[in-house]
């Protein structure tokens, strides 16, 4: 089935979100739609989803003009949806959740699961899925959960799929599991878009590539084309990719983990006798699929968690046991994970989150008194230094782009007398020319001799930034290896296997 | 399934969720884009809080709690506008002529706005300035009345707006009240001091003996995490039988030789001078409530202690990722608030009503005092306004019933549906067509 999107405009207030976006996907084609965060790719699909209703425009179906009203129509037409969040109830069978919202019942409304059974069966077998009805979806891993999702699509016989983001939650070899799958289903004639902000991912699979930038397309790019090419189209202008550095000077000062077991208050260990170092003036990268117990280990460093067993030193002196705040004034600077939580107060203005850590006394505070001057000229020396775009510097926080969310996060932390950085997923949800300004300010930190430990659950990051990297599963190491490690190694290590020669 | 906005709230760091309208991040996008157009207009939603940081209680809490000048404003227009109708209903007049409404409808419409009107111009001459009095000084006296009656409103108002600020609902007014009152009394009858002490040491008692109680949930919340909700509230009956306690026994507040539960009035000594001499009884109380909002403001707007009381209110996680101990800070905001409070207790006793410590001496401020704080936003200034109001419905309702005989209780729900409708910002934006936030 052909998808055409003509002129589809979608504004919010005076925002506009969609400026008369057109688009065809043929039937047997992966279209890529490809665009930064924010650049409106999500609320084109929601309108193609009947999620929202476009202002402007249309959406045809092999050339019939089509009234979407909710997700219903869209589906009833042959559009299906896997989301970036699955919408899966998690304590319902595979075979229960491809049939909610469109239950076959039998006398008296009885439900036939066995229908349902046979038709998840027969489509698993058809793309060689290998998933069985009956398991509790709660208990898949997340890259079979995916499959259901696919499943549940192509269950009320979709002709358009839609894959938003699909990647962001799976590790390199299920991506790959992935890819294959939509290669599958063009041989099977099924128009796929595409979305996501992943270059090397686009490139793989995509036969046709519309970007996308601040809610208009911008140009349509060939599979060909280079990463810097495609990076330019969607930032507007020239992108260095790679992070140049040169090889580490070793320094004296250093990071020494041993034996550190993190557990909740239930009890749950999430980090599992961890021991590692790093020296002054080296990058340590953790790569793992989320949830492996890098948030774990990463609090346990600034000693938000609780439970800790272990030692953690920073040139000699004992972390563990002691406060946030005698931790941060030893010298150690954390870029949380989530910065909205973690990192910001949103209601507050950019210049009273750059002193969110110096509360307790110079420069910022004197006698208890603030020192809103002094605050003010730091602030707006900061805004300039880390190119943060705002109107000024009380500007709310919550109401920066998440780029320049997290410049002003790690303009806060960078600006201190640091002895080590902890930067957990530094670039998550940032634009890709912010990510090229605050890797090379995490680079630039390394270069000044400090020891420094990155998390990412990206391994295009991990890669680009480490000296070293850590593969942690399910809480443990499951070895350390040199920046060069190829890309599979890794992967494979990321599911908890141990490749040869490689020690923990 | 759930909304995109809904979904949003659960991930506040999803990425394809960005895009949606509402998020910070699409707010803004022309704000961070390269060469973009004016940087002074302002992104779309300028005012749109984070995605939730504690789920949707916290957000709502904060809506509530911090809302705009407008919402409030709009607040007391609709509920004064209720409480017309109300007075329609009350009012015989209006009652009887609506009865044949459709025949004569100009007796109907007339007697509607004589009972209306009646009824504000009571108001506005119970509270400012008494049109009917032959002279400026007794026409005045009822301003001086409604500054006397704000005073322990914007006190405790403050007491409860300091908390919000921090993330604390102190419902414990009452208590805290009681206590102090009680506390501030004893020193006051009992303690054998010169004049030129005794007054001070016994406003100091109060604001003390407030803070401690307040303190004490904040105390029981940072150890235990027991919600401050909770243990305000029952430290307000506890509150209240301690004191009614030492109101009953002879060996501690109450009058010797006597049985009612009730102290010796106040030694002329210990209480708190008039400001305008004695055909005014507006006395010292108010000043020092303006005192209460200077120092509040400054506490809230220039100290590092107010600046970790706002981060913990409006976001807790990130104050304690950047060192802040929230814990103790809970607890400092509820010493300042409990004392706050405080001397909204020992303004009653020592001001307002001298003939002694009595059970019922909070006079319903420390319930009061909430809506006060919500009115005024939890900021100092608007809190002062809103103890003006609160003040002056105190003073003019007591003249609304004497002269046109509505009951007082009309004032009272005005009160209440002030509450109401802050507590209901999408209601309110609904019925004046106020854009909304969602931007949909």
């Amino acid at each position: 089935m052909q998808l055409a999107l003509r002129g589809i405009t979608k504004r919010f207030g005076s925002l506009v979100a969609n400026d008369r976006i057109s688009l065809t996907v043929e039937p047997g084609e992966i279209h890529c739609l490809l665009g930064e965060n924010g650049a409106g790719k999500s609320t084109l699909m929601n309108v193609l989803y009947g999620l929202y209703q476009a202002d402007e425009g249309e959406i045809a179906l092999d050339g019939e003009v089509q009234h979407f009203s909710g997700p219903g129509d869209a589906i009833a037409a042959g559009i299906g949806m896997v989301h970036q969040h699955f919408m899966l109830v998690p304590v319902f069978t595979v075979a229960e959740n491809v049939m909610l919202g469109n239950e076959a019942t039998g006398l008296g409304g009885v439900l036939d699961l066995d229908a349902a059974r046979a038709r998840v069966r027969e489509i698993s077998q058809r793309f060689g899925f290998n998933v069985d009805p009956d398991a509790v979806v709660e208990d898949l891993p997340v890259g079979v959960q995916q499959r259901v999702e696919i499943i549940k699509a192509l269950s009320r016989d979709a002709r358009v799929l839609v894959f938003d983001e699909p990647t962001a939650v799976l590790t390199p070899q299920e991506t790959d599991d992935l890819m294959g799958t939509m290669r599958q289903l063009k041989e099977a004639g099924t128009a796929i878009v595409f979305i996501t902000h992943k270059l090397r991912e686009v490139r793989e699979v995509a036969d046709r590539i519309t970007v996308i930038r601040l809610g208009r397309v911008v140009g349509e790019a060939d599979p060909g084309a280079s990463n810097a090419e495609l990076a330019s189209l969607m930032v507007g202008r020239p992108v260095e990719l790679t992070v140049h550095k040169e090889p580490p000077v070793l320094g004296e000062g250093a990071l020494v983990v041993s034996g550190l077991t993190v557990a909740d208050a239930t009890g749950l260990v999430h980090v599992d006798d961890v021991s590692f170092s790093i020296r002054g003036g080296e990058v340590l990268a953790v790569a793992g699929v989320q949830g492996n117990g890098q948030t774990e280990l990463t609090e346990a460093l600034l000693g938000l968690q609780d439970h800790v067993l272990g030692s953690i030193t920073l040139d000699g002196q004992e972390l563990v046991g002691r406060t946030v705040r005698q931790i941060l004034d030893a010298g150690v600077g954390f870029v949380p994970e989530d910065r909205q939580v973690d990192g910001l107060v949103g209601t507050f203005t950019i210049a009273e989150n750059l002193m969110l850590d110096r509360s307790f006394g110079p420069p910022f505070v004197r006698a208890g008194s603030l020192q809103l001057g002094r605050l003010e000229a730091f602030a707006q020396e900061k805004l300039t230094e880390y190119d943060v775009r705002a109107p000024g510097i009380s500007t709310h926080a919550g109401n920066l782009s998440g780029g320049n969310q997290q410049k002003v996060v790690v303009a806060r932390e960078l600006s201190k007398d640091l002895r080590f950085l902890v930067a957990a997923q530094p670039t998550r949800g940032v634009d890709v020319g912010s990510i090229e300004f605050i890797h090379k300010q995490i680079v630039a930190t390394r270069d000044t001799g400090i020891p420094v430990l990155v998390v990412s659950t990206e391994l295009d990051e991990v890669v680009a930034l480490a000296d070293r990297i850590m593969v942690l599963y399910r809480g443990r190491i499951v070895g350390i290896v040199p920046a060069d490690t190829p890309r599979e190694v890794l992967g494979l290590m990321m599911t908890g296997e141990r490749p040869e020669g490689v020690v923990a | 399934m759930t909304s995109p906005e809904q979904d949003e709230s659960q991930n506040p760091s999803s990425e394809s969720g960005e895009e949606l309208p509402g998020s910070p991040e699409s707010g803004s996008t022309a704000a961070s884009r390269p060469g973009a157009a004016p940087q002074g207009s302002p992104p779309p939603e300028a005012d749109e809080p984070l995605p939730p940081v504690n789920g949707h209680w916290h957000n709502l809490f904060r809506t509530i709690t911090t809302g705009n000048a407008l919402i409030a404003f709009l607040a007391v227009l609709l509920a004064v506008a209720v409480g017309s109708l109300l007075i329609l209903f009350t009012d015989e007049t209006v009652r009887d002529s609506s009865a044949y409404f459709f025949s004569r409808p100009g007796d109907f419409l007339s007697a509607a706005w004589n009972a209306i009107s009646g009824a504000y111009s009571a108001l506005f001459r119970g509270s400012i300035y008494n049109t009917r009095a032959t002279d400026f000084e007794t026409g005045i006296r009822p301003l001086t009345e409604t500054l006397k009656f704000s005073g322990p409103l914007i006190a405790a108002g403050l007491g409860v707006g300091l908390a919000f600020r921090a993330g604390l609902f102190n419902i414990g007014g009452r208590g805290q009240m009681l206590l102090a009152g009680a506390a501030a009394g004893w020193v006051a009858i009992d303690v054998d001091l010169p004049a030129p002490l005794l007054l001070p040491l016994a406003i100091i008692a109060g604001m003390v003996a407030g803070a401690l109680w307040a303190g004490l949930a904040g105390l029981l919340k940072a150890r235990t995490g027991a919600h401050e909700v909770i243990v305000t509230i029952m430290l307000n009956y506890v509150g209240y039988f301690l004191v009614f306690y030492a109101l009953s026994q002879q060996s501690l507040l109450q009058a010797p030789g006597t049985v009612n539960p009730k102290s010796l009035p106040i030694p002329k000594d210990a209480q708190m001078p008039r400001l305008l001499g004695d055909t005014y009884r507006l006395h010292l109380g108010f000043l020092l409530a303006l005192v209460a909002v200077a120092v509040v403001w400054w506490i809230l707007n220039r100290s590092a202690l107010g600046y970790r009381f706002r981060a913990v209110g409006a976001n807790p996680h990130a104050a304690r990722t950047a060192g802040i101990d929230v814990g103790r800070t809970y607890i400092y905001a509820m010493l300042i608030a409990g004392a706050l409070v405080g001397l909204a207790g020992t303004n009653q006793v020592l001001g307002t009503v001298t003939s002694g410590v009595a059970g019922d001496l909070d006079a319903g401020i420390g319930f009061d005092a909430i809506t006060v704080a919500l009115l005024g936003r939890s900021h100092p200034l608007g809190i002062l306004g809103a103890g003006l109001l609160f003040g002056a419905f105190k003073s003019g309702g007591f003249a609304m019933q004497a002269s046109e005989g509505i009951p007082v209780d009309i004032v009272l729900v005005i009160q209440s549906l002030i509450v109401l409708f802050i507590a209901a910002p999408p209601l309110i934006r609904a019925l004046f067509r106020l854009p909304t936030k969602e931007a949909k």
